[in-house]
């Protein structure tokens, strides 16, 4: 009964209540960054901030882009575009394991009745030079999160560690409320004057950028700005970190990982567009792992990745 | 006598390690135990996914004290060295003993190791094994620098005897031993103490928790079986999928499934892939038809519906994993049906190594070999290019794409609805044989010869630009493939040149990797190629074709470096087949001695000839030719060293002076006779055993006869006999290769 009572009734819903929950549970709920990425992971509130020593504990949702996961909006499972909701903690809590577990009460999962399991399933980032150890956690034989202890960003060993909690929103929702394709379920609550679907939001979208990640985006354009990017990033840090005009010290690891952040989805147009052969596939990430790394070392080197003067 | 108990707590334990930590657990505790002086009578490792446990049974409470005398300095030996020696011996120096010794006056030390109390020595072993535990991968978590799999909350260590039980105090970065633990996670959540091993299982069975992996998988085992049974239906049984799920849960409960009508049709493999690598789920067929119709799932908990919700979810997971598998297999069809060459073309798009092309060139020469090697092997050359041309168009296939490890298997089924023969849609599954050593090499000719085709092109190419494996670095797993064609040799008795088809194909590579220069001498090199399939070797098609006219840039290259490259590899497989036939029990020296006569590129005749010589070597007569052998050898290559001369001809029997001189005649021509015949039926137990005859003549001879006599005719025609001898043995493998 509980559990009828208790679910969430629409994608907002949940999300919601994960915020509220992460919000009780002590973390900073940020906002999601304003460029596009890969995955949650990708943001400095995750890549950066787990570096150094500070402790650190945060919560955002995260809109995510997978050019090559674009399906015109007709697979149930398959998006371009979803959200990621993840959760950040510097060092990791002891009873990681129990809050995450609780998150998942939140939402409506009842635990008695379900079959929760952790699942070996290591993490690595070889764009970002990251890589960390954990389980893909599964309910009743569903992956529902990652979970996973970092043990080294942008080429550092992370110390303290951070416990990183992603978790896949739409499949995640999906299988909560019930849904079979993810364009029919509830945006928002379905007693709603203007009850709006996924679909309804993101239908059309999904069509749009599938052809144009496919078929449309410039090749030549993309290229010129991927390398952009990369210089950019470069120039950035090699710029000196002594600001002549406020006299400070000021290191721009941040706008400097934008660039990366850049460079990174536009190896993922590139991708889509089929225009890069396995052999230089690793040769763009490198590239791009290049400049994580530029950008963590940088970091260290700033107030908010530990470094005392 | 104490028992002790330890078990190190922790976040879930991937499942494929932990049957090696129980194991590495009990290794590392019993180690350090017996090191320090503690003995045990018994003992037991278990795991579950969030622990390791160990019970020692009848430990020793202390270690015994140990006294050890330790020799020190002369006496008046200089100060420093007597100090010295006391820090080191740890006395002082009124505790020092003069003894005379044959050198004089020296110091002695008694020095006295106190026995020690068990729990001191179980703390510090424990310790040890913590810190240097042998994980394949572990990792820090919070603030801490200690390491393990996944982090480590609780450590139990207690020991117990008649008074009662105590916990072994230690502390392991921040983490106090003590006696509590915890049962499942969800069903009986909450702490509680133990005191010993049985109670310790015991209050864990009934917290939910089934310690012993392998009753864990017996009751799944047992729970599957039967619940399948009751409906006319049998498990696919799959050890390592069971040995996994037994990791994956603390108290298993069996559910079983249904898979939808829809996707019943998708053939069995792709089921039970699918349903194993995403789901971990068994298969349930029909015992009659063997058609896969149901699943098997293993959850680590009980619930109020009866695993009804579970089994949903698992249910709907499944339908949308099938969703995907029954929408490749139809969209795979559908090419499949137009002919496959969407895939064959797409095979271009793809690299094989960046310095040896792409697949769809790879295919290209590995159909010319397949062409080459046919009539050798009883296959049609136009069924093999055919063959060997569509055999990897499903590595474009949308399946493979998904499951790897499905590639071949299927090309068979895609290659049959092309309307492709039997035998043809085989060769796409069974040219990847023989993989492993479970795997048997295929029989089928038209399988042999793309497969072997699709190996010495491999072996080939990396030889060509010189990726040769080194030491434990075998990225291409070029010595499984070169295994693979021994075994295809062997276990289908096929005897036949290899060094043509190496030679052969390495042309091909080198053609290909010489690029524009080879175009403008194509013709040529083309020619060359088609002698090589005739003559057999390349020097021989090199000057069949080149002395009638001038030789190009790259004709010129090949000629300096084909044979070099051809006879390295011919070499590694010489390598190959001796640790392959090391498995036989046959010895490297006997398939040294044996690889050194002519046509050693043909691998099966070497290895019965080394067969047959391991066998008579076992005979009194074959062990005492050898000797015989060594011992005419020895004299022969004294005696050609001295006189400066080769005595490689003409014994003549009328310089025979003695009857075992004359009978030693005798024996060898009927030897020779017998060893000829042999050879040309291929008939190599008979050849060293006609061989082995020569023991006893030969003995005799020894035995009676003086070579080395005043009368130089006498002596010269004696070696000329000895001669013989190696010459005779010789036709038939070089014993001096033998050792001992």
């Amino acid at each position: 009964m509980a559990e009828q009572t208790d679910k969430p009734r629409s994608f907002q819903e949940i999300i919601l209540r994960l915020q509220s929950y992460w919000a009780a549970k002590g973390c900073a709920v940020l906002q999601p960054y304003d460029m596009e990425v890969g995955a949650g992971t990708f943001h400095p509130a995750t890549t950066l901030r787990s570096l150094g020593t500070k402790p650190w504990a945060a919560a955002y949702v995260q809109p995510s882009r997978r050019p090559t996961d674009g399906r015109y909006g007709e697979n149930p499972n398959r998006l371009q575009h979803y959200y990621q909701y993840q959760v950040v903690i510097k060092p990791s809590p002891p009873d990681l394991q129990a809050l995450y577990l609780g998150s998942l009460e939140a939402i409506g999962i009842d635990m008695g009745r379900h079959d929760i399991r952790f699942v070996e399933d290591d993490w690595e980032s070889p764009t970002l030079g990251a890589w960390g150890l954990g389980w893909e956690v599964w309910c009743d034989g569903m992956e529902v999160s990652q979970f996973t202890y970092f043990q080294q960003v942008g080429g550092h060993d992370c110390h303290p560690v951070s416990g990183e909690l992603t978790y896949g929103l739409e499949r995640l929702a999906m299988y909560v409320l019930g849904v079979e394709h993810v364009m029919d379920m509830p945006y928002n609550d379905p007693q709603a004057p203007i009850a709006l679907s996924y679909g309804d939001v993101f239908r059309q979208t999904e069509q749009e950028y599938s052809r144009w990640n496919f078929d449309v985006a410039d090749t030549e354009t993309l290229l010129r700005h991927f390398e952009d990017a990369e210089a950019e990033c470069q120039r950035i840090l090699e710029v000196g970190a002594d600001d002549p005009k406020t006299g400070k010290r000021i290191i721009m690891a941040h706008p400097a990982y934008d660039q990366c952040i850049k460079a990174s989805h536009l190896f993922n147009l590139l991708d889509a567009r089929g225009v890069i052969s396995v052999t230089e596939r690793q040769a763009y990430i490198g590239r791009v792992r290049t400049l994580a790394k530029l950008c963590a070392d940088a970091f260290v080197q700033t107030e908010a990745g530990g470094y005392v003067s | 006598m104490p028992n002790l108990l330890i078990e190190l707590f922790s976040e879930e334990i991937p499942a494929r390690m932990q049957a090696q930590a129980a194991h590495n657990l009990k290794k590392l505790i019993t180690d350090g135990l017996v090191e320090a002086g503690l003995t045990y009578s018994g003992t037991k490792a278990f795991s579950t996914p969030r622990r390791l446990a160990l019970a020692v049974d009848g430990l020793t409470a202390e270690s015994p004290t140990v006294r050890e005398e330790r020799k020190g300095p002369k006496v008046g030996a200089p100060e420093q060295a007597i100090e010295g020696f006391l820090r080191g011996a740890g006395v002082t120096r009124d505790q020092l003993e003069e003894r005379e010794t044959p050198k004089g006056a020296v110091y002695f030390a008694m020095i006295e190791k106190a026995g020690r109390l068990a729990d001191e020595i179980v703390a510090e072993v424990l310790e040890q094994a913590v810190r240097n535990f042998p994980w394949p991968k572990s990792m820090r978590w919070g603030a801490g620098s200690l390491r393990w799999v996944r982090p480590l909350h609780s450590i139990v260590c207690i020991l117990e005897d008649e008074a009662g039980s105590r916990i072994v105090p230690t502390d392991i970065d921040g983490i106090k031993a003590g006696d509590m633990t915890e049962g499942h996670r969800f069903m009986s959540p909450g702490r509680f103490s133990v005191a010993n091993f049985d109670q310790y299982a015991s209050l864990l069975k009934r917290a939910h928790v089934v310690l012993d992996p392998e009753e864990r998988a017996d009751h799944i085992w047992q729970d599957a079986t039967n619940q399948a049974f009751a409906s006319g239906l049998e498990v696919v049984e799959d050890k390592g999928l069971l040995a996994e799920v037994a990791g994956l849960v603390e108290w298993p409960v069996v559910l079983m499934g249904q898979i939808g009508e829809e996707f019943l049709d998708l053939p069995p493999e792709v089921l039970q892939t699918s349903m194993k690598e995403h789901q971990k789920f068994f298969s349930v067929r029909s015992a009659k038809s063997k058609r896969i119709e149901r699943f098997i799932t293993v959850a680590n908990r009980e619930t109020s519906d009866n695993g009804a919700t579970i089994l949903a979810g698992n249910q709907k997971v499944l339908a949308a994993r099938l969703s995907d598998a029954k929408f490749f297999w139809e969209n795979d069809l559908r090419v499949a049906k137009s002919g496959m060459s969407a895939w064959t073309e797409q095979l271009a798009n793809v690299t094989f190594h960046n310095k040896l092309g792409n697949q769809a060139e790879r295919i290209n020469r590995i159909a010319e070999l397949a062409r080459d090697i046919a009539p050798y092997v009883g296959a049609d050359v136009e069924d093999a290019e055919k063959a060997a041309r569509i055999a990897k168009a499903d590595l474009s296939s949308e399946m493979v794409y998904e499951f790897p490890e499905l590639q071949g298997l299927m090309g068979r089924y895609y290659a049959e609805a092309a309307g492709q023969s039997g035998e043809i849609a085989a060769v796409c599954e069974e040219h990847y044989a023989p993989l492993g050593p479970s795997d048997v090499a295929p029989r089928a000719a038209l399988s042999v010869a793309v497969s072997l085709a699709d190996k010495i092109d491999t072996l080939t190419g990396f030889w060509a630009i010189d990726e040769k494996p080194t030491g434990s670095k075998d990225p291409f797993a070029l010595r499984r493939a070169a295994l693979g064609v021994i075994r295809l040799l062997r276990e289908n008795n096929l005897s036949l040149e290899l060094s043509r088809f190496l030679d052969a194909q390495l042309m091909r590579h080198l053609i290909a990797l010489n690029g524009a220069g080879a175009e403008n001498e194509i013709d040529t090199l083309e020619e060359i190629l088609q002698e090589i399939v005739k003559a057999g070797v390349f020097g021989a098609a090199y000057h069949a074709v080149l002395d009638q006219r001038e030789a190009g840039a790259v004709a010129a290259k090949l000629a300096e470096t084909v044979p070099d490259i051809s006879a390295n590899l011919l070499g590694f497989f010489h390598d190959r087949l001796k640790v392959y036939l090391k498995d036989e029990g046959i010895r490297y020296d006997v398939i040294d001695a044996c690889l050194s006569g002519e046509l050693n590129d043909d691998l099966q005749l070497v290895a019965e000839r080394a067969t047959a010589l391991g066998r008579v070597l076992e005979t009194d007569e074959g062990a005492n030719l050898v000797q015989g052998f060594k011992r005419a050898n020895n004299i022969l290559s004294q005696a050609e060293a001295k006189d400066g001369v080769e005595y490689s001809f003409g014994a003549e029997i009328k310089f025979a002076e003695t009857a075992e001189e004359k009978a030693l005649f005798a024996a060898l021509d009927t030897a020779e006779a017998d060893i000829k015949v042999a050879l040309s039926e291929g008939a190599y137990e008979t050849a060293m055993t006609a061989m082995a005859q020569l023991r006893s003549p030969v003995d005799a001879f020894f035995e009676t006869v003086q070579i080395n006599t005043d009368n130089q005719v006498v002596r010269r025609n004696r070696l000329n006999l000895l001669n013989r001898i190696r010459t005779v043995c010789a036709s038939v493998a070089d014993l001096s290769c033998l050792e001992g």
